[in-house]
């Protein structure tokens, strides 16, 4: 673990901080300037970084919360931990963990380790030295992939020249916040005309602090440069605290490629706060794939800027909002320059008095010509209780233009369902079915393992037999 | 005019007799309604496996109402009678025990399932069937359902592209009827109701999916044709021909039936059986 290293009288006089021993290393509730500070402090960063956090905090203070999206009053700043040392965060007791996280592994057939790492009562996972070798090869041909931590020690001039260029503190709170205590997330560096042909997997290292509450994403995919990076998985993720707030900023640069695909089911008490943003230049490709479970609210919406001519954005969104559940996602394309054309599909399915929204915005700036963009949603409600709305926003300032939406809500209907169990499948089977038919268009783009996994979970959801 | 044709006033079957079980299906006394509107009164029809019957009625006579109700279409009241199918009254059951039972209805307007491709969906369906039936059978391994899929496929004479696309999705009204004989085929149940198969059908369309019928038909499938035209009895040859108006069969008698239909009309022959 990368935090046992330090020599506390050293840094102590390096970064003039002075504090009782106890809270050196322990972990405090709440969030002012001196948590703050000992959060960069203890994880041993450059100076610029310490105070890159410290007016961060200045603007998380300042900023209002959010009017809009969803209900965040419950959110209580100073009942959080904002910086656990991994070795803490690895030392729950696996008797600890709630019986209905641990019957949801079993029912999703994850593996004995896995379950243990992912409910944070335990720190291997057996598939790292996969890991190590696909890190072989790709160090061969230059490519960087580690954690943040790790990237601003040993690559701080790309992290220094990229870092908060593309999601500032000031863009809203929660970036803000992200900004002042993040800790961990993952920093991939794909030098120009390199294909990276395996996914680069979070999951595959999910024991290297990528999966903290605050983490920090930086991906740069130079010209002509392709790679796919997957996160999350669909075994729910434990968390006793209660706030996720996350904030991943990618930049894609001429004729690069790049897909992000996140799949990720937090626990029902967590508000799941995240910016994910994009910059794609002349004829680059950015997409993302977004699907999120489980959580009791979540706001996302992953954007792309298209700042060259002729690059494209995709954003696929799934939603699945059960009980006591908010999904507020959708996504946001911005198109700054001519000939760009962007898709968003989102779908969202609401049950047992679930709640989703689809939120999107559609810019296009004067002088951007030739723009094309599709935006279609679809909302499935599986029964009376259940919600769903859409916020689509447009900011159009050219006339030459081509864009589309369309929207649909619609329930299973009962002609579906008689339809299917004439053909001998229960009710329970004839629904999920629907429901699988439904999200395929976007399941249809995740990585087989994933796409497997999604299937079962919706199936175990539909059963009623997962919270 | 009608003295040719033997009328039977609902066939008198006794329910302990040996018709009743080997996938016969004997309707006794069938009344049913729609929101407290009685649409079928006092259907009395004997099926055995082997038969091929035809159910004739002009629109709004409760054909489809009868198929609905035979399935279990949960819009459908049955106010009285019952239907029993291999020895058994199928009428409180859930749809999906039905078809588990190796009754098939073929839809007058089969639903789509965006999403879902034909072959996810029959093989599903298929081991839920075969799962009901014989809870110790695991699943169909996926190449062998393909294989057997192949194969039903070649008999109907299909393009094998059919499978990959989406349950009934897009599909015209021609391939919708062809995909519900492909799950007919697949399903290999005892008895079908195939309710208004015909209707929508170009010339072609209506010969396929006639020999894909004719093609399954066999001594262990009992078939209820349901339509309002001739046409297709033209090329599936029914043993009995029964005619319905106003929720009630008024008049029953063998293939010659339908041709005087065809030459009469409906109108003359009920005023000739009432």
């Amino acid at each position: 673990m990368v935090t046992a290293k330090f020599d506390l009288d050293d840094k102590e006089e390096k970064y003039w901080f002075k504090k009782p021993e106890s809270h050196v290393f322990k972990a405090k509730r709440g969030l002012n300037k001196e948590i703050v500070s000992e959060i960069s402090w203890m994880k041993d960063e450059p100076e610029w970084m310490t105070k890159f956090r410290l007016k961060a905090l200045d603007i998380f203070l300042k900023k209002p919360m959010p009017t809009w999206g969803g209900d965040t009053s419950g959110i209580d700043f100073n009942n959080i931990y904002y910086y656990i040392k991994p070795s803490d965060s690895g030392s729950r007791s696996w008797d600890d963990v709630p019986q209905d996280i641990k019957n949801t592994f079993d029912k999703l057939g994850i593996p004995e380790a896995e379950k243990k790492f992912l409910a944070g009562a335990g720190a291997q996972y057996e598939s790292e030295s996969v890991y190590h070798n696909l890190k072989e090869e790709w160090e061969k041909k230059g490519v960087i992939f580690c954690d943040m931590d790790t990237a601003l020690r040993e690559h701080s001039d790309i992290v220094k020249e990229y870092f908060s260029t593309i999601v500032p503190p000031a863009d809203n709170k929660f970036a803000a916040l992200n900004s002042a205590v993040w800790s961990g997330g993952s920093f991939v560096y794909v030098p120009e005309g390199v294909n990276v042909d395996i996914p680069l997997q979070a999951y595959f290292r999910i024991n290297a602090e990528n999966m903290g509450q605050f983490e920090r994403t930086l991906i740069i995919i130079e010209p002509g440069a392709y790679a796919h990076y997957v996160e999350g998985c669909t075994a729910p993720i434990y968390a006793t605290d209660s706030l996720h707030t996350a904030v991943v900023e990618v930049i894609v640069k001429k004729d690069a490629r790049f897909r992000y695909t996140t799949i990720q089911n937090w626990s029902p008490n967590v508000y799941n706060l995240v910016t994910k943003r994009a910059v794609a230049y002349e004829n680059a490709k950015m997409e993302w794939v977004d699907g999120n479970l489980g959580s009791k609210l979540t706001m996302k919406y992953p954007s792309v800027y298209m700042m060259g001519r002729g690059a494209n954005a995709e954003i696929l969104s799934l939603a699945f909002a059960g009980k006591g559940m908010h999904q507020d996602a959708g996504g946001k394309v911005v198109h700054g320059a001519s000939d760009t054309s962007s898709t968003i599909i989102s779908k969202s399915i609401s049950q047992y008095g679930g709640q989703s929204s689809y939120r999107g915005l559609l810019k296009v700036y004067k002088g951007a010509k030739n723009v094309k963009s599709q935006v279609r949603c679809d909302a499935l409600l599986l029964d009376e209780e259940s919600r769903s709305d859409t916020y689509p926003y447009m900011e159009i300032d050219e006339d030459k233009v081509s864009i589309g939406h369309e929207a649909s809500v619609s329930k299973i209907g009962d002609e579906q369902l008689f339809y299917l169990m004439s053909r001998g499948l229960t009710e329970a089977q004839a629904s999920a079915m629907i429901v699988s038919g439904f999200i395929e268009p976007i399941v249809k783009e995740l990585p087989m393992e994933y796409a497997v996994e999604m299937n079962r979970l919706i199936q175990l959801q539909m059963e009623g037999s997962v919270g | 005019m009608t003295n040719n044709i033997n009328i039977k006033e609902g066939l008198e079957v006794d329910s302990q007799s040996e018709d009743n079980r080997n996938n016969s299906l004997v309707i006794k006394n069938l009344k049913v309604s729609i929101d407290d509107k009685i649409i079928l009164n006092d259907i009395n029809l004997n099926i055995k496996k082997g038969e091929v019957h035809a159910l004739m009625g002009p629109n709004g006579s409760g054909k489809s109402t009868l198929s609905c109700t035979l399935m279990g279409h949960p819009q459908y009241k049955v106010e009285s009678g019952t239907a029993m199918f291999n020895g058994k009254d199928i009428l409180q059951m859930p749809t999906n025990e039905r078809a588990c039972m190796g009754l098939f209805m073929g839809f007058q307007y089969p639903v789509s399932i965006p999403g879902v491709s034909m072959a996810n969906f029959l093989r599903m369906a298929v081991n839920s069937i075969n799962g009901k039936n014989n809870p110790e059978k695991k699943p169909m391994p996926i190449a062998k359902f393909h294989k057997l899929l192949k194969e039903k496929m070649a008999i109907l004479k299909m393009d094998s592209s059919f499978t990959s696309r989406y349950l009934n999705d897009g599909f015209s009204g021609g391939e919708k009827k062809k995909a519900e004989i492909l799950q007919m085929a697949m399903l290999e149940p005892h008895m079908a109701i195939l309710d208004e198969t015909d209707s929508g059908l170009d010339i072609d369309a209506l010969r396929f999916v006639a020999d894909g019928v004719n093609s399954l038909i066999g001594p262990n499938l009992g078939v209820l044709i349901i339509t309002h035209y001739k046409r297709i009895l033209n090329y599936i040859k029914p043993q009995f021909v029964h005619v319905l108006y106003k929720g009630r069969i008024v008049v029953s008698g063998g293939p010659e039936l339908s041709q005087l239909l065809e030459d009469q009309g409906y109108e003359e022959i009920i005023k000739n059986n009432e």
